[in-house]
């Protein structure tokens, strides 16, 4: 618009303004032609210039001055706007063509990683039974590879049982035990547990690696607290994973730990104490040896109110004057322990596991527990073997005192051996070795072991194995060897063992 | 796909709802009582939390002589049930001495291995005498005798892979072998309704799980595509691998999986299959070799091949059976083989010696006779049930047949009236079952006679006209039933 234009435009409101308007109150009107402009002429301009449009009009009564029209033109707006959708980009689904060019183009990883050197590992080959002494390739050796504690490996009286138990039931249960797969035996070996340890009940299991994974989910649900040893064994730190609760770990088997994590967990957390709370902790730990203080845990899970969750896997039938485990060996009431629970495949020399406690503690396991209400019950004629298992053990308590002696000769006679050191408790049945001096790499520690462990087996006929790990083991203890002392080892074979150590460790490690 | 009838529906809700009232009545009242003795639990949350076991206090316990029946005998074609009584409203129950012998249609005997066998028990009873009942010790260790490396590879060659594995339980087989095949970053496509230790395996594995409709093909391939052109969630960076986790025949269903569909699906997709035959293995096929056998599926198609001896065998244990490189990685990495004492001797003889009496390695054709028998009295029994009335579900050959009950108070009745009438029959209620669709589960074997199963096919139709269960006309008219029912999942 060319300056002319506009003034003859202002000129022609000026005209207007000669008539009475009720709204030149608010707006005097411009008497001032352009030619005398200032800014605020201007500006009265445009405002003149706005009421034009409606400058007569009248409705109900009220004359539409320029702001209101405005005004509405604006509100008229919003309501435009306010109609239309929010801004969005554009969502555009992946057409057939596209998702199936992204199928094509995908490429997935193998299966498997592929296989290395140390995948191919072979374990011995046993010709016959795992006992005290076992066939390896034709040669007769001494077996430190088996938990058979007791030496119920071979065991007459297990063997009558199993084989009547065999005879009248057959093998396998064929079903869960819901559904007819209870036989009266397992009824039986659950009553005779709990009367050897001195509770009201106990539940079986068909399998020692599953008993700890299904109880500890059972208890312990989303949110709950769960303090546990770092150095706990796969089948724990797989319940721990399934339980979806709070987990902290304290240090190996370290009592100072446990307490300030107990404090911390507790301290001032009003709300942790509406939650349900667990110490996990091995009696005797699979993957060092070492022994726990229980007697100081029950103290901590007393004063904090902690649950205590104990797996005797290793110490049932080894500790304690009567082998009643953990408990009877720090002198601890059965009952201080909440849930008591062990795989009878070691001492007892026959496969699955049981764990006892309150009767509520039991009761809730025979409804909530994966292990036991999904799969088949043990097979009845391994019930009847831990029922006499456990009828031995009873009769023949020296065979306590029989282990134990062997696990001190061994421990001792072990205890000097150059480059490795002995990092298993003393009254430990599973004997622990490590490098005292690591190579820095685990893999390194576990070649050097291993070597150690295949020419004591190749050349002194000792069969003993190292602690071989999974990759998905959270654990990160020492690997080392282990050696599972049983009462059914002689003092020769004692001798042997840790004789053939003295003379091969040296050679290995020189070797290096 | 259950279809259930509207009434039906109707009345089985109002029957919870019943349940449910009254036992919050008595939780209420119970409270009440409970103000006044305190107990000595100060400062320690209940060991279990009232609402978690609310269904087993007011509804379980009511009806628990139905489950867990204790028996003195081999689990065969007949048991000796022992007798239990109760002198506090059924919530403890204490064995007598009695007992009573009735025909089993429950256990998973399904070639009839469950009790002493001519050929078997010997060789059981002698290998326990050489290799002792327990090796106390893992498979890595001391734990692998010559009965270990004979047994896997006749599982191998039996199911027609190249090498095998084998553990000392079922649940363990699934729960340990699944996290060591797949971690972070990893896709698990999983059935609804997959077995217990497989949704508990995959959840022990931290990779990814989604769920596919039950045994229904193309919605595992919507899935499918879905997965992989979205990728990892948040991230959406391609998934490292997909696993697709199946079982042979389901459990509570009876039915038999449409695999040829869900290996070509795979194959497509690449994903890698893992098949669970727990229930299947032994029990169809022609040779007894399963589900790939009966429906014509290459066994280099299935990708994992997973099973137990529990069933077919009367054993115990599982096994995975796959390439050569899959076995070695897993003898390095799965936890059951390292931690877990390996399977009893025993156990595994007695797995061998019925895997060559099912092939006819003994000499005789004793085991192409049970396979005929268990095809033929599976289908015989599955037919006259169906022809009575009841809604019976899974398909031919499947020796599993679930009967629909839905109301919880049909649960008892029918499960009281057999066992009074000398048959022991599964019931099956929630949680196993979505809370609608109780039932009763059938598992035929080998060992019935034909005797056997007419007395069954008498005691279930007399106590089904009593009970109320026979949904359908006795010859039904299926297309007018179709309408007025409302769909379930």
């Amino acid at each position: 618009m060319t300056p002319k234009t506009s003034a003859h435009t202002y000129s022609i409101h000026a005209s207007y303004q000669q008539r009475p308007l009720q709204l030149s109150v608010l707006h005097p009107p411009p008497r001032l032609s352009l030619r005398e402009g200032t800014s605020t002429e201007f500006l009265n301009c445009v405002t003149l210039a706005f009421d034009t449009p409606s400058a007569r009009a009248v409705v109900f009564g009220v004359n539409i001055g320029g702001h209101l029209f405005v005004e509405g033109l604006l509100f008229v707006v919003i309501l435009f706007l306010l109609s239309r959708k929010s801004y969005k980009p554009p969502k555009r689904p992946l057409t057939k063509k596209e998702i199936d060019e992204l199928c094509d183009e995908w490429v997935p990883e193998p299966l498997i990683p592929a296989i290395t050197e140390e995948m191919k590992y072979q374990p011995p080959v046993l010709q016959s039974a795992a006992g005290p002494h076992t066939i390896i390739n034709g040669k007769e050796v001494v077996n430190f590879a088996s938990a058979n504690y007791l030496g119920f490996v071979g065991h007459e009286k297990l063997l009558e049982s199993c084989t009547k138990s065999v005879e009248k039931y057959g093998v396998g249960s064929c079903g869960p035990r819901a559904f007819y797969g209870t036989i009266d035996v397992h009824l039986d070996c659950e009553a005779r547990i709990a009367k050897f340890l001195g509770t009201s009940d106990s539940v079986l299991y068909s399998y020692g690696l599953s008993t700890m994974f299904s109880i500890i989910p059972a208890f312990s649900k989303k949110g709950d607290i769960i303090v546990a040893d770092e150095g706990v064994h796969w089948g724990i730190q797989n319940g721990l994973q399934l339980s979806r609760s709070t987990i902290v770990y304290y240090k190996h088997n370290d009592m100072e730990s446990l307490r300030s994590i107990l404090e911390k967990v507790t301290h001032k957390n009003e709300r942790a104490k509406k939650l349900r709370r667990y110490i996990v902790a091995e009696a005797v730990y699979q993957n060092s040896g070492q022994i726990a203080p229980l007697d100081e845990i029950v103290r901590l899970k007393e004063k904090y109110r902690f649950r205590l969750i104990l797996d005797e896997s290793n110490s049932f039938g080894v500790l304690g004057s009567c082998g009643r485990g953990l408990t009877e060996h720090c002198s601890v009431p059965i009952e201080k322990v909440d849930i008591v629970a062990a795989a009878m495949g070691n001492a007892l020399a026959a496969e699955g596991g049981f764990c006892t406690g309150s009767a509520r503690v039991v009761d809730h396991q025979r409804l909530s527990s994966s292990g036991y209400l999904f799969s088949a019950s043990l097979p009845p004629y391994l019930a009847s073997a831990a029922i006499a298992a456990v009828d031995v053990l009873e009769d023949n308590l020296d065979l306590i005192t029989k282990l134990k002696k062997n696990v001190a000769t061994l421990h001792n006679g072990l205890s000097d051996v150059r480059g490795l050191e002995i990092m298993s408790d003393q009254q430990s049945p599973i004997v622990f070795l490590r490098l005292r001096n690591s190579t820095g790499s685990v893999k390194g520690d576990l070649q050097i072991l291993e070597n150690i462990a295949d020419r004591v087996l190749k050349e002194d006929s000792i069969f003993c194995v190292t602690s071989k790990r999974s990759t998905i083991d959270k654990c990160n203890l020492a690997s080392g060897i282990r050696l599972f002392v049983s009462a059914a080892h002689t003092e020769p074979d004692l001798v042997k063992a840790y004789e053939s150590f003295k003379r091969v460790t040296p050679l290995v490690l020189e070797g290096q | 796909m259950i279809t259930i009838p509207y009434l039906t529906a109707l009345t089985t809700y109002f029957s919870y709802g019943l349940l449910f009232v009254f036992g919050q009545l008595r939780d209420f009242f119970r409270k009440i009582i409970d103000c006044w003795s305190r107990s000595s639990l100060q400062g320690y949350a209940p060991i279990c939390l009232g609402l978690e076991d609310f269904y087993v206090r007011r509804l379980y316990l009511r009806i628990q002589d139905c489950f867990n029946r204790p028996i003195s005998s081999p689990p065969d074609a007949w048991i000796d049930v022992v007798e239990r009584v109760s002198k506090d409203n059924n919530k403890t129950l204490l064995r007598t001495k009695n007992i009573s012998r009735c025909l089993n249609i429950g256990s998973y005997n399904y070639l009839g291995f469950a009790a002493a066998d001519e050929y078997c028990t010997s060789r059981v009873i002698e290998s326990m005498k050489r290799f002792s009942p327990s090796t106390c010790s893992t498979r890595v260790d001391g734990g692998t005798t010559i009965l270990h490396t004979e047994l896997e590879q006749r599982v191998a060659s039996f199911v027609g892979k190249s090498a095998a594995v084998v553990f000392g339980m079922g649940y363990a087989t699934n729960s340990a072998v699944l996290p060591a095949l797949i971690g972070k970053g990893g896709l698990i496509i999983s059935d609804s309704l997959n077995h217990n230790s497989i949704v508990n395996g995959a959840r022990g594995t931290g990779a990814t799980v989604r769920v596919f409709q039950n045994n229904t093909p193309s919605h595992l391939e919507k899935v499918l595509r879905e997965q992989i052109a979205d990728g990892q969630p948040r991230t959406h960076r391609p998934w490292k691998k997909i696993i697709v986790l199946v079982e042979g025949i389901y459990s509570m269903e009876g039915e038999i999986c449409k695999l040829p569909e869900i290996v070509a699906i795979c194959k497509k997709y690449k994903a890698y299959v893992y098949l669970d035959e727990a229930h299947s293995i032994g029990a169809i096929g022609k040779t007894g070799r399963g589900v790939c056998e009966l429906l014509g599926v290459d066994t280099a198609d299935v990708d994992v091949m997973m099973g137990t001896f529990t069933k077919s065998f009367g054993s115990c244990g599982g096994y995975i059976a796959g390439s050569e490189e899959l076995i070695q990685y897993l003898k390095y990495t799965c936890p059951a083989h390292l931690y877990a004492t390996s399977v009893s001797p025993p156990a595994a003889q007695q797995i061998i010696s019925s895997i060559k009496v099912i092939l006819g390695e003994d000499g005789s054709n004793r085991g192409a006779q049970k396979l005929a028998r268990i095809r033929e009295n599976s289908n015989f029994f599955r037919s006259e049930l169906k022809k009575m009335g009841f809604e019976v579900l899974g398909g031919n050959d499947s020796p599993v047949m679930p009967i629909m009950l839905y109301n919880p108070s049909k649960i008892p009745a029918f499960s009281r009236e057999c066992l009074k009438r000398n048959v022991a029959v599964v019931t099956v209620a929630f949680p196993a079952t979505p809370l609608l669709l109780a039932r009763a589960r059938i598992c035929i074997s080998a060992a019935h006679t034909r005797e056997d199963l007419v007395k069954a096919l008498e005691v279930i139709s007399s106590v089904g006209d009593l009970v109320g269960i026979k949904y359908f006309p006795a010859e039904p008219d299926k297309q007018q039933l179709e309408d007025g029912r409302v769909k379930m999942e």
